[in-house]
């Protein structure tokens, strides 16, 4: 067949643009492990979470007044007054609480499976610093609407550069370019979230995915995939991204946007966790509000810097907290990666780590009280003592062996299956079936009703067992 | 394990208990976006009794008009003040200078106000003055201690005093109503509520619209996700 003007253009282009080895590279002959859990959902979501802000970021620019006088009611005019605004901003705001929740299951997968271990430190180091990055293109951005919880949140995370010795007055000056924060913060914290740490995010997703795609994708078993292959050079336990996992990523995305549009279009402030109530009046620099917290993807990190006495020992607490999450690759002496074949020691102590995260996170909401204190300090002692400890306890850990090849995952719907089949059991244990007692109290007219009662007993029981499994699954 | 698991229940939910704060009890707000009259009613108010001090900035009379049901020009013959054009938003005639000669602060603009203070807040301050001799405006608040506002609806409410309570827990502030006002006490809730409704709706008037739409993106994200799995389960066939 002659090729026709079309695919005459497209050659001449391929001659010069590797256009179509980039996507061979990268997704269609890039083999990754057969056995992806659920786990493995929120890179390609975080990279979507990315497209969201960005898109609605532009959009939101083109009505946003940076200026310290105009801020807060050029966002209340893209509220009200600009068309489809609304929606535009809150898909922003709640973007950006989404990209944290899926940024930490991201990094907990991480944990889970080990994927920050040889050989894969550097794709760890790049996501730690994308981390680092993001949490500055937040902060940067919950300056710019220029609430109340704006303006002194800003005040207070800025004033912590303040403790550092002999420069730290003149460095929070540099900062702010004013005594404190005002328009000239305003001004260029919307530069540095426009353009500055967006060209920084996403040169790092590239450096990210360059240096995924060089190892090769962990999986939930912890085995490298590229050790076993068929004749054409093929992991045998590896399929190509493209379609497998592009077609299974649209389920994930689904499921995600279903979440992400429940929270947009009927509880957009969420309790005031994604949207503060304080941030809806305007800042005022003559008025401290009573109670000042962070949007609640600080709040871990906040906690950790009240709950240490000292103010500048605090600050390096809160940035140590970040820091040591850049060490885990030397900090885990364990040469096995999945938690399925982990010793129970780190398993505990992961849990323990997840239980302190979230205590943190809660505990940074409210107000300081000398319990809630107390009980900040205990849990940043457990928070350090997860990463500190790390080279000692994964010494002893006693691993159970690793397979050859990757194992079986059951996919949902097996799972859906299994617990259909269990379903009625678990239901006849629970509950109770007993007659319902007749209003006449006559033999004749014996009711042939039943009702289904909760049994406590059962439930007790039930719960019991589940703890059980739960202490069994951590050894 | 089980009972370090114990122990840290037992922990947080006394960090709970400390944290959870002594204020005044709020009454609950009876909010309907939906109810067109409500909102009238409360536009009415809102222009007769908060709009000589309050503005609300944010919104346009043409807004209300649209959203709440009401014909553009009853809304100026009826709602909106005299001279005030279709197009305005709603400002204040008050300006900055007398309000801090004589208040000591801006009144502050009301478009947000249910959204940072929440109704049930707005409902519960609206009915909680009392007299106190103590203040230059001759009058106090339960909810928002020494508040600059003098009570804009006592004619309404009449006016109130405070007695305490005795109860096993401690001293109970009540209200007592010591003259009465030109509107019963069940009218006066009513009264506050369509303001409190209005003050929501201003607060975010896409509500509605919002909630609207947002069915059918559910619904679409639904088959979305139908079409998704089956493309998912199809391809997949060969692997598992």
């Amino acid at each position: 067949m002659k090729p026709n003007r079309l695919t005459e253009c497209g050659n001449w282009v391929l001659d010069r643009f590797p256009a179509s080895k980039f996507w061979n590279d990268h997704m269609a002959q890039y083999y990754a492990p057969k056995n992806f859990n659920f786990w493995y959902f929120f890179g390609s979501l975080a990279l979507l979470v990315l497209v969201n802000q960005i898109l609605t970021g532009i959009l939101l620019t083109m009505n946003y007044k940076p200026d310290a006088k105009l801020a807060f009611d050029s966002v209340e005019y893209i509220m009200r007054d600009v068309p489809w605004g609304w929606l535009v901003r809150y898909m922003h705001s709640t973007g950006a609480s989404a990209f944290f929740i899926v940024i930490y299951l991201h990094m907990f997968r991480a944990l889970l499976y080990g994927s920050f271990k040889h050989p894969r430190e550097l794709i760890w180091i790049f996501g730690m610093l994308l981390f680092v990055a993001l949490m500055a293109e937040a902060f940067m951005g919950y300056l710019l609407p220029w609430g109340q919880m704006s303006f002194w949140g800003a005040q207070v995370i800025i004033s912590l550069f303040s403790a550092i010795p002999v420069i730290g007055d003149d460095l929070s000056l540099w900062i702010r370019g004013d005594y404190v924060i005002a328009d000239a913060t305003l001004n260029r914290f919307f530069a540095f979230h426009v353009i500055a740490v967006p060209l920084v995010l996403v040169m790092l997703v590239f450096m990210h995915l360059v240096a995924l795609h060089e190892v090769g994708s962990n999986n939930p078993d912890g085995i490298e995939i590229k050790e076993s292959k068929d004749p054409w050079g093929h992991p045998v336990d590896g399929i190509p991204f493209h379609p497998y996992y592009t077609v299974k990523d649209f389920v994930g995305v689904g499921v995600f946007l279903l979440f992400f549009a429940t929270v947009i279009f009927y509880m957009p402030e969420v309790g005031g966790y994604f949207l503060e109530h304080a941030n809806f009046i305007p800042a005022d620099p003559m008025k401290t509000p009573e109670h000042i917290a962070p949007v609640w993807y600080f709040t871990p990190f906040y906690s950790i810097l009240r709950a240490i006495p000292d103010k500048f020992a605090g600050v390096i607490g809160m940035g140590g907290s970040i820091v040591v999450l850049f060490l885990m690759p030397w900090l885990d002496r364990c040469k096995v990666k999945s938690i399925r074949y982990r010793g129970g020691i780190f398993k505990k102590a992961l849990f323990l780590f997840v239980i302190s995260f979230f205590a943190l996170g809660y505990l940074g909401t409210q107000p300081v009280t000398p319990l809630a204190t107390t009980m900040a300090r205990l849990f940043t002692t457990i928070y350090f003592g997860f990463f500190l400890l790390m080279p000692i306890y994964t010494r002893w850990e006693k691993t159970k062996p690793v397979p050859k090849s990757l194992t079986k995952t059951h996919s949902l719907e097996e799972q859906f299956h299994a617990l259909e089949e269990q379903l009625p059991a678990l239901i006849d244990e629970i509950t109770d079936i007993k007659p319902v007692n007749s209003e006449i109290g006559h033999p004749a007219f014996k009711s042939t009703f039943f009702n289904r009662r909760p049994n406590p007993q059962g439930i007790a029981h039930v719960i019991s067992r589940f703890f059980k499994k739960l202490v069994e699954s951590l050894d | 394990m089980k009972k370090l698991l114990l122990l840290f229940l037992l922990l947080l939910n006394l960090s709970f208990g400390v944290v959870a704060s002594e204020e005044v009890e709020l009454q609950e707000a009876n909010i309907d976006l939906s109810d067109n009259e409500s909102l009238q009613r409360g536009a009415q108010h809102f222009v007769t009794y908060c709009l000589g001090c309050h503005s609300a900035k944010h919104m346009r009379y043409l807004r209300i008009a649209i959203d709440i049901g009401v014909d553009q020009k009853k809304m100026l013959k009826d709602i909106a003040p005299e001279g005030a054009s279709i197009y305005d938003q709603l400002h204040s005639a008050m300006n900055k200078h007398d309000a801090e000669k004589w208040f000591g602060v801006q009144p502050p603009d009301l478009s947000l106000i249910a959204r940072s203070r929440g109704a049930d807040w707005l409902y519960t301050y609206l009915k909680s003055y009392y007299l106190d001799e103590n203040r230059p405006t001759g009058v106090n608040n339960l909810v928002f201690e020494d508040t600059a506002m003098p009570n804009p609806l006592w004619q309404l409410q009449g006016e109130q005093h405070t007695k305490v309570r005795k109860t096993i827990y401690g001293d109970d502030t009540d209200l007592v109503l010591e003259t009465s006002g030109t509107l019963s006490e069940r009218e006066f809730d009513l009264f506050v509520n369509d303001l409190v409704n209005f003050l929501v709706y201003v607060g975010e008037p896409v509500q509605l619209e919002r909630q609207r739409i947002g069915k059918y993106v559910i619904v679409f994200l639904l088959l979305f996700l139908v079409v998704a799995y089956l493309l998912k389960k199809e391809y997949w066939r060969d692997v598992d």
